[in-house]
């Protein structure tokens, strides 16, 4: 009974979508108050019974309802609770639907928080993602139904979640991740919206900046915790590995960093608006094109999900008539007239400009990447792999590019500003900069490192940059600091661009300074890697709850000092008899000790890997303060005060029901 | 001027024409060098009776090669097909890829024999020879002994009444090799 509750809920859901898709749209081209007016209760009736349909799925997973398919082929009675919940997201249908549930969730967030905005524009953009709703829901109920049953042939128990997915990062990881992704789509139903009304001014851009801003800080953190993940659970210490799925997740990440600077210079000074509404169409549809990329089974990965060439089918009919759809509507709607506003070459909008086109080529580069094997299959040239070597090459300089780009921009001037005064600002600290760079490089065991030189370089620049960019705000000729200057817009951007400094620095000495050795190794023996010294102490047996687990038990000491006892495990899950790797690692800020057991060899004795990973911490930490620092920007009083200056005016023609 | 704004449309127009011919090329298919020649030769042990068998004892065709073992989780998913297949009198015989025989033995023991024989390849050279990608993989040899067709991944009913049917005249409607799976 309970799964056809939530099919019903998920058809009711899709019912009132499609309400929401058609009357505010029609309301706001007749004038009509009461259809627009209707847009913010729709949106929430839809959150409400998605919510619902969710919520009896859950219940599903929790009771152990192997008559629905879906917890039968992911779920097993002897799986803890909490992961019968998150098992619920580790396939294509639940998955679906908890990206439904988080864009209803983002319909209600926006018809909440906008009502000092327009009625005209709140119904344009609740329509427009009413449509993208309608979409997907038609894709879950049609070719995915979560709530379909196993009648009458119902298995005894389930198939088990996959082991790999069993781990608390994996809870948390997949809806950040939506949240950023399916975030993207505010911003998206914004553009659309000022191009339907053909207003691409800054009211626009200063709209829709803090939902994007809090999107692609979601993004970035649902990325940092998926590199995390990989590199505890799967087992070989690799961090990122340039897989279509993680390209599918970074391409919005790299579109949504331009959209941000973007939308800045529109919102201070009104130029770039046609960049801006396309980087806005662009990050949502290559959100779009991910969810295609990985529900299709066009490409091969370890993430995709079961491909279902139908599922592809509806994904592309979809992907063209919201891509399709938008861009035609941006070639006949933008704006007709180049902005008239001015600005010199040496400026923070040319600067600006330079990081678009910076990220807009990285977003490219690792487009084509991905799309490289697609291509030469299509035209039957062969079958190739595109791999890190391609990325590395062309990714790592681009980044590079744009690192010095990020000090200066701060702190020039908006319209016109002189490279003699870039040079009376900085002039110091690149020195100091410089001198740091040149001599840490030297700190390696192995001589002068080129390339941690160089990242110390950037990354200091960059620091250097903001710590200037603080100490400018705060000084004040008489005296005290004026701490009121560093506005949470100010502090996120400088979190921020430190977190980036962070995570460049973190992955240049992680791939040099890394060391890795893959030893035989029995009880008693000891090894020599990094400075410190791994002994194997034990080797035992022990029961989880639903898998039997090898341990070996470490003890590493550093000059004789106990540093920690690591317990690397080889479990073999018991429905799917699956084996895993569970390495040990000791974290540190300045390095992590990882082990990871290989096969047993003989008697007690085990191909074990052991790395040495120098300041690899530096990358999540990095890619939370970027996260953080996004999110951070939102709690700008400008973003609430402009909501209040304008209550008064609208209030007559915005008399939005809750 | 006004043309330049179509650039993007026209640029997604591609992609997604790329995009939908990627939808009917399958990027797990490999390209078989072997399909059209004959089996690969070997001598190995048979993994239950434990005789020595060549590439002349996977005969009459039209029947199937089946790679699997113990360590590959898909197999088991197909297994229960491959019985059903073997109960209508497809002729299969397996290739024991990689494995540990006493496993293997084990495996069928538990789960049923659809094989004819099983060439216990322990060490993956007949594997080799014959271009093996991962288990499971299947081939239909000819009644020539000639290699007719690969396909990589489970087998299933889906999977068999589209390309492998073909190979099998006598076996009639397969639909009712579902039915027989699902009585099994």
């Amino acid at each position: 009974m309970i799964p056809e509750l939530g099919h019903v809920a998920l058809i009711i859901a899709f019912c009132l979508a499609v309400g929401l898709a058609l009357i505010p749209m029609w309301g706001s081209m007749r004038r009509d108050v009461t259809a627009m007016n209707l847009a913010p209760t729709l949106a929430v009736a839809v959150a409400l019974f998605v919510a619902v349909a969710f919520a009896l799925l859950a219940v599903s997973f929790l009771q152990d309802d192997f008559t629905v398919a879906v917890v039968a082929a992911n779920s097993n009675s002897l799986l803890p609770p909490i992961f019968k919940f998150s098992a619920l997201w580790g396939n294509h249908e639940g998955s679906l639907l908890l990206w439904v549930l988080i864009l209803s969730g983002w319909m209600t967030a926006v018809a909440l928080f906008s009502r000092g905005l327009p009625l005209l524009m709140v119904a344009r953009v609740l329509s427009v993602m009413g449509m993208i709703a309608v979409g997907f829901l038609a894709f879950s109920l049609l070719t995915s139904n979560p709530f379909e049953r196993l009648l009458p042939n119902t298995p005894l128990d389930g198939n088990d979640l996959n082991p790999l997915l069993q781990d608390p990062g994996l809870i948390i990881h997949p809806p950040l991740l939506y949240m950023g992704y399916v975030g993207l789509s505010v911003p998206f139903a914004f553009a659309i919206a000022a191009l339907l009304g053909g207003r691409l001014d800054a009211s626009w851009a200063r709209w829709s900046r803090p939902w994007t801003n809090v999107a692609w800080g979601f993004l970035s953190l649902g990325i940092m915790l998926g590199s995390w993940w990989a590199y505890y659970e799967l087992g070989w210490g690799g961090w990122w590995f340039w897989d279509p799925v993680e390209n599918a997740s970074f391409m919005p990440w790299l579109m949504g960093a331009a959209l941000v600077h973007s939308l800045a210079v529109t919102e201070k000074r009104g130029v770039f608006r046609s960049w801006t509404v396309l980087l806005a169409i662009f990050a949502f549809s290559l959100s779009l094109l991910g969810t295609f990329l990985v529900r299709s089974g066009v490409l091969t990965s370890v993430h995709a999900f079961a491909a279902d060439p139908e599922r592809g089918l509806f994904i592309l009919i979809f992907l063209a008539l919201v891509v399709g759809g938008s861009l035609l509507l941006y070639a006949l709607r933008a704006p007709a007239v180049a902005s008239r506003v001015v600005y010199s070459a040496v400026s923070r909008e040319s600067l600006l400009m330079a990081n678009n086109l910076v990220f807009t080529v990285a977003t490219v580069v690792v487009l084509l990447g991905t799309l490289f094997p697609l291509v030469m299959d299509a035209f039957s040239l062969g079958k190739y792999s595109v791999g890190p070597p391609y990325f590395n090459a062309v990714f790592v300089p681009l980044m590079a590019l744009v690192m010095p780009f990020m000090t200066v921009g701060p702190l020039s001037r908006w319209r016109d500003d002189t490279a003699a005064r870039w040079l009376h600002e900085l002039l110091v600290p690149g020195i100091a900069i410089v001198a740091i760079a040149v001599s840490l490089g030297f700190l390696g065991k192995e001589g002068f490192n080129l390339w941690i030189a160089l990242a110390v370089l950037l990354a200091g620049w960059v620091a250097l940059g903001v710590v200037k960019d603080a100490w400018r705000r705060l000084a004040n000729p008489g005296g005290s600091l004026r701490w009121r200057s560093l506005t949470p817009s100010f502090m996120g951007m400088a979190v921020a661009h430190i977190g980036f400094a962070g995570v460049v620095l973190g992955a240049v000495v992680v791939t040099q300074q890394n060391v890795e050795r893959d030893l035989r190794m029995a009880v008693g023996d000891q090894q020599e890697l990094g400075g410190y010294r791994f002994e194997m102490l034990s080797v035992g047996q022990q029961a989880g709850p639903n898998y039997l687990a090898d341990q070996a038990v470490f003890a590493v000491t550093r000059d004789g000092q106990p540093v920690a006892t690591l317990i690397p495990e080889k479990r073999r899950y018991f429905a799917s008899g699956q084996i895993m790797t569970e390495a040990a690692i000791d974290a540190s800020i300045w390095r992590d000790l990882y082990i990871a057991l290989g096969e047993p060899i003989g008697e007690d004795a085990w191909a074990v890997r052991l790395q040495y990973k120098p300041m690899v911490r530096w990358l999540w930490l990095g890619a939370l303060m970027i996260g953080l620092g996004a999110l951070l920007t939102v709690a700008d009083r400008r973003y609430r005060t402009q909501v209040q200056r304008r209550d008064a005016p609208v209030v007559g023609v915005a008399g939005v029901a809750p | 001027m006004r043309l330049k704004r179509f650039a993007p449309l026209l640029g997604f127009v591609l992609l997604a024409g790329l995009l939908y011919k990627g939808l009917s090329i399958d990027p797990t298919a490999l390209p078989a060098a072997r399909v059209g020649q004959p089996f690969p030769s070997f001598t190995q042990l048979e993994l239950t009776s434990g005789r020595e068998i060549t590439e002349q004892s996977l005969s009459p065709g039209p029947a199937l090669v089946n790679v699997w073992a113990t360590w590959c989780y898909s197999c088991r998913l197909e297994h229960p097909y491959l019985l059903a297949l073997a109960a209508r009198g497809v002729p299969i015989f397996g290739l024991n890829y990689k494995d540990d025989s006493v496993k293997a033995r084990e495996w069928l023991l538990q789960l049923g024999d659809p094989y004819r024989l099983n060439v216990a390849d322990e060490q993956g050279l007949v594997g080799l020879d014959l271009g093996v990608y991962g288990a499971p993989e299947t081939y239909v040899i000819g009644a020539d002994g000639h290699i007719k067709h690969r396909h990589v991944g489970i087998l299933d009913e889906g999977v068999f009444d589209r390309d492998f049917v073909k190979y099998f005249p006598d076996m009639g409607v397969s639909g009712s090799v579902g039915a027989a799976a699902g009585d099994s």
